[in-house]
């Protein structure tokens, strides 16, 4: 509590210049790490279930399954587009 | 009345139907042809991207372009890689390969910019950049040829 308290001061205080540095600091970590996390989970859903209905449609026909494979690899290209646009969003937020 | 029981006969009391997922894919692999072309495309137009990257951000723009390029190029080379290699075993473990791959491909690019971010040499958004725009452009140039190859077989467009 009393922890709490200072850093509540500290905060409050303008001269404390330190303190502020670190919170936005922290908070632009955390930014880049949910926006990662965030962008990764949704092209796993994708490429999961773009991938099982591939699978499916590879038993059902199989006279058709070089075309359904191209069409999953771009599928699965497309689909972790998403997620590299969030690593570049990560990593600019990070290091930049 | 008579309670209907399956009789087990020396098999297992499961449905005797071939699962989908232990099929396994046969013929030639398509994903190598199509990250082969994406790749042969990559490299022709590697110089453009540098240059244009070194227009905008400078020399070091310039290298991050070539890194981000490589990065994409051998992120599409090792997805096909993977995918040709389980696909004739078991569909199963394709669909396996396919999603940790994915997270395996997404973990070796963040080590590989990872170990590079802090050089002299690296813009980060010109790697940002490059690794967004190539990756999306090498695929809609793919996708017009593969869509345009899909309708008219008999044609064989050229990239």
């Amino acid at each position: 509590m009393e922890a709490i308290a200072r850093l509540t001061s500290e905060l409050i205080d303008p001269n404390s210049t330190d303190v502020l540095a670190a919170g936005k600091n922290a908070a632009a970590a955390a930014s880049a790490g949910y926006a990662y996390g965030l962008a990764a989970i949704g092209p796993g859903i994708g490429i999961g279930y773009l991938v099982g209905k591939s699978v499916e449609a590879m038993a059902r026909q199989p006279e058709a399954a070089g075309m359904v494979r191209t069409t999953m690899f771009l599928g699965i290209a497309f689909t972790e587009a998403l997620a590299l646009i969030g690593f570049v969003v990560f990593i600019l937020l990070k290091f930049a | 009345m008579k309670k209907c029981v399956p009789q087990r006969l020396g098999g297992p009391l499961v449905n005797e139907k071939l699962s989908p997922l232990a099929m396994a894919a046969q013929g030639q692999a398509p994903e190598v042809t199509v990250s082969k072309d994406i790749i042969r495309r990559g490299l022709i137009s590697a110089p453009i991207v540098m240059l244009v990257s070194g227009v905008i951000w400078g020399l070091t723009g310039a290298w991050s372009a070539g890194i981000g390029l490589a990065l994409v190029l051998l992120n599409f080379g090792l997805a096909a890689l993977l995918i040709s290699w389980a696909a004739p075993i078991s569909l199963a473990l394709m669909m396996g390969v396919s999603l940790f791959g994915y997270l395996l491909r997404l973990g070796l690019i963040s080590l590989a910019v990872y170990l590079v971010r802090d050089a002299s040499w690296i813009s980060l958004p010109a790697l940002g950049v490059t690794i967004i725009v190539s990756h999306l452009g090498l695929l809609f140039w793919e996708m017009r040829f593969i869509a345009a190859s899909l309708a008219f077989p008999g044609l064989r467009p050229n990239a």
